[in-house]
């Protein structure tokens, strides 16, 4: 249905938009951007909230009695808005003044300070102290492997609710308990780690405050560094090249690979690998896993697994272990890029450096929170010594590059070492939503046809649409593939399959929005889309700048299953690149 | 965690769902009837109803958790209830809630070891002249004195 446009003043500015539209967008369409605390947006998402429950965004109407919040109300034809008379600014002091009220004042020592959105609200309103001071609240802090949660800093905006219930359809937090004793808290007040938290970080993406951040590894990684009996090398995931940048003052979408692994080699590893070197080895275990069971489906093998579903998103995985522990034959039995990379590391490489697992530190650098979790999986430990011993953020390596005194912007490009770092077009779109699947593509097409590929892009695949599907001719065998982000997206295929509605023959399933560019662990993207959208434009250009584009063709990946593994799928390769999943329904 | 619910309890709370359609907007409606047939709202109960209205139990939770009425404690066999409201708040019901609190060794929501009694203030039982009132079960007592309160714990105790 058309909108029908309407007409409003706002701040003396005549503004024409869409009917529907809110003050809050309708401002923030002339360039006025009205302060706000709760609301959340990531347009063309279900990630939607708008609670108007801060009352930070009021503005005066005219005509009307009470203060309106912008977020939540409509526009109206020749309405007129003031978005900062003395009135409003007034009631939004008394608004931030009570919500310091009860609000530890550590902003000195508090993680989120410099990005928080209370303090920068704070700041822009000039309040210099605050005149009430109530009871504190104080709420049971947690500290997981991924997120820690100190709700007495909360402010009940609700995007994290938002976000666990609404996006990902898991319902680890909410609301629990009435007027000032409320908290926003796991079912049953229960610690988080006792619940379906699947540790996706969403909930620490969008909160405004300090009450949700991710652990952080930093210190432990600066002793490891500082130990001269360590040898300690680093992997970067695919995303994180294309965000870091930000964290600098760069325009979202810059690609800074050069420079990332300058820093890392400043910070001091001893050598700087490439998670996407081991998501091309991803791309040779999985695509023939997807081989091997479409030709037993083909031959009439009616009880192979179709769909194949991906499993590189830790948070995926973890969320069909709680919800789904009748389809857990389902998903392929593929390692992450991550897991892999350690499992290599510590096995094939180790082995030709000669280097004791006990002295090697494996670190990884991830747009994730939850790899944090997936890294401590005790599947993925030999005699209690994990594959990859701790994970941290890109904004973590942001904090760490800026600790180290580096001068981001002047750094040289330097080149991933090797053999760990070579890499291709393939793995490096991994970062982005239908990029695994791209990338499975690329190399089961070659494979099962025999012929190159007429054209390396799959552009039916790509996209932002947050459920995709697509028909690709595999000799003439229609191949239905789909693409989904979101877990809540995940759960409703989950259920088709569940029901024997499934059409699609593989499935690419990533938790966060627009994928692991949009993940819990990239610079803050303050509810605007156009970052993560940014980032995802960068992906694909990094792909098209690489000389080698298909996983199967990436040189060091062919030499080390000459070396090491023989072929994909064979025993030693099941041993160290594939995992099981089991049952892990919460009960009550 | 309450001991695990029998099999006829379980039938009866889905019972009660299905007879509202399984709506995810007949939340309270529901929890007010699985609240009267079992007298309490443990955590198994929530989760059967946020099952079958195919909602997370965390909006369950939140739901019983904001209204004061609804609980996750069951009532002992003689549910107490001492009236706050104006007029025997004025008559000194608190002094009597504290006696009861004393006597009984729990406080406001619990309920006592052996199952017996449990604690609540309610507003008003529309019995103002008798202020102060408490009620033990559906029988209300007025007038009460501190000296009472001993003498009706005992009462209930032998029953």
């Amino acid at each position: 249905m058309e909108h029908k446009n309407i007409s409003l003043i706002i701040d003396n500015h005549k503004v024409v938009v869409p009917e529907d539209t809110t003050i809050l967008d309708a401002a923030k369409s002339i360039g006025i951007n009205i302060p706000t605390l709760c609301h959340m947006h990531l347009k063309g998402t279900c990630a939607d909230n708008h609670p108007a429950s801060c009352r930070v965004c009021v503005v005066e109407v005219k005509g009307r009695r009470n203060l309106a919040p912008a977020c939540s109300t409509k526009c109206a034809d020749g309405m007129e808005v003031k978005t900062s008379s003395i009135r409003v600014i007034r009631a939004r002091k008394t608004v931030i003044e009570l919500m310091l009220s009860d609000h530890p004042n550590e902003c000195l020592s508090c993680p989120k300070s410099g990005k928080c959105e209370l303090q920068a609200v704070t700041q822009h309103l000039s309040i210099n102290e605050t005149p009430f001071s109530g009871e504190l609240s104080l709420r049971k802090k947690e500290m997981t492997a991924s997120i820690v949660r100190n709700m007495d800093k909360c402010i009940y905006c609700r995007r994290c609710e938002t976000m666990c219930n609404v996006y990902q359809s898991v319902g680890a937090l909410g609301a629990v308990g009435r007027g000032f004793n409320t908290t926003i808290a796991p079912t049953f007040d229960r610690m988080l780690k006792d619940t379906d938290c699947t540790y996706c970080g969403q909930c620490v993406a969008v909160c405004p405050v300090g009450a949700l951040t991710e652990r952080t590894y930093t210190d432990q990684l600066i002793d490891d560094l500082e130990n001269p009996d360590k040898v300690v090398i680093v992997q970067v995931a695919p995303a994180v090249r294309v965000a870091l940048g930000e964290e600098f003052g760069n325009a979202p979408g810059t690609i800074v690979t050069g420079k990332l692994v300058s820093a890392l080699k400043d910070i001091g590893f001893d050598y700087v690998f490439d998670t996407d070197f081991s998501a091309d080895a991803t791309i040779m275990e999985e695509g023939s896993e997807l081989l091997d069971r479409l030709s037993k489906f083909l031959n009439g093998d009616k009880s192979v697994p179709i769909p194949l579903m991906t499993s590189c998103c830790p948070a995926w995985v973890n969320f069909y272990e709680h919800n789904f522990p009748d389809l857990l034959h389902i998903p392929s039995t593929a390692r992450s890029p991550q897991q892999m990379f350690g499992a290599i590391a510590k096995n094939y490489w180790a082995e030709k450096m000669q280097i004791s697992r006990d002295k090697l530190v494996v670190v990884s650098v991830m747009p994730c929170v939850a790899k944090k979790f997936e890294c401590q999986r005790p599947e993925f430990a030999t005699n209690k010594n994990p594959d990859v011993d701790y994970s941290i953020t890109t904004r973590e390596l942001a904090t760490l590059i800026r600790r180290a005194n580096i001068n981001f912007d002047a750094l040289p490009k330097m080149e991933f070492d090797n053999p760990l770092g070579e890499s291709s077009g393939a793995a490096a779109i991994f970062g982005s939503t239908g990029g695994v699947l791209e990338a499975a593509l690329r190399t089961a097409y070659e494979l099962y046809t025999k012929k190159p590929l007429p054209k390396i892009d799959f552009e039916d695949v790509r996209g932002m649409d947050s459920v995709r599907s697509a028909t690709i001719d595999l000799n003439g065998f229609a191949l239905n593939v789909a693409i989904a982000y979101g877990l809540g997206n995940a759960r409703k295929l989950m259920e088709e399959i569940r029901a024997g509605k499934c059409k699609y023959h593989v499935i690419e399933i990533m938790a966060c929005p627009g994928g692991c560019i949009g993940g819990g662990g990239q610079p803050l993207h303050h509810g605007d889309f156009e970052i993560i959208k940014a980032r995802q434009k960068a992906i694909y250009e990094e792909d098209r700048n690489m000389p080698i584009r298909k996983s199967h063709e990436n040189s060091s990946i062919i030499k080390m299953y000459e070396e090491f593994f023989g072929k994909p799928l064979s025993q030693k390769a099941h041993e160290l690149l594939h995992t099981h999943y089991s049952d892990k329904t919460i009960k009550y | 965690m309450a001991e695990k619910l029998s099999c006829s309890i379980v039938d009866k709370i889905k019972a009660i769902c299905d007879k509202f359609d399984n709506k995810p907007g007949e939340l309270i409606n529901i929890l007010h009837e699985a609240q009267h047939t079992l007298g309490y709202l443990p955590m198994e109960v929530q989760a059967i109803i946020a099952e079958k209205l195919g909602i997370p139990v965390n909006r369950v939770y939140g739901v019983v958790t904001f209204y004061a009425f609804f609980t996750m404690t069951p009532k002992g066999k003689h549910p107490i209830s001492i009236c706050m409201g104006t007029a025997c708040y004025v008559r000194g019901s608190e002094k009597i809630l504290d006696e009861f609190k004393r006597t009984l060794g729990i406080e406001v929501g619990e309920t006592t070891a052996d199952g017996k009694f449990s604690l609540d203030c309610l507003r008003c039982v529309g019995a103002c002249g008798l202020a102060p009132v408490a009620m033990v079960g559906d029988k209300v007592f007025g007038h009460l004195q501190l000296s009472d309160v001993k003498r009706i714990v005992k009462e209930f105790s032998e029953d």
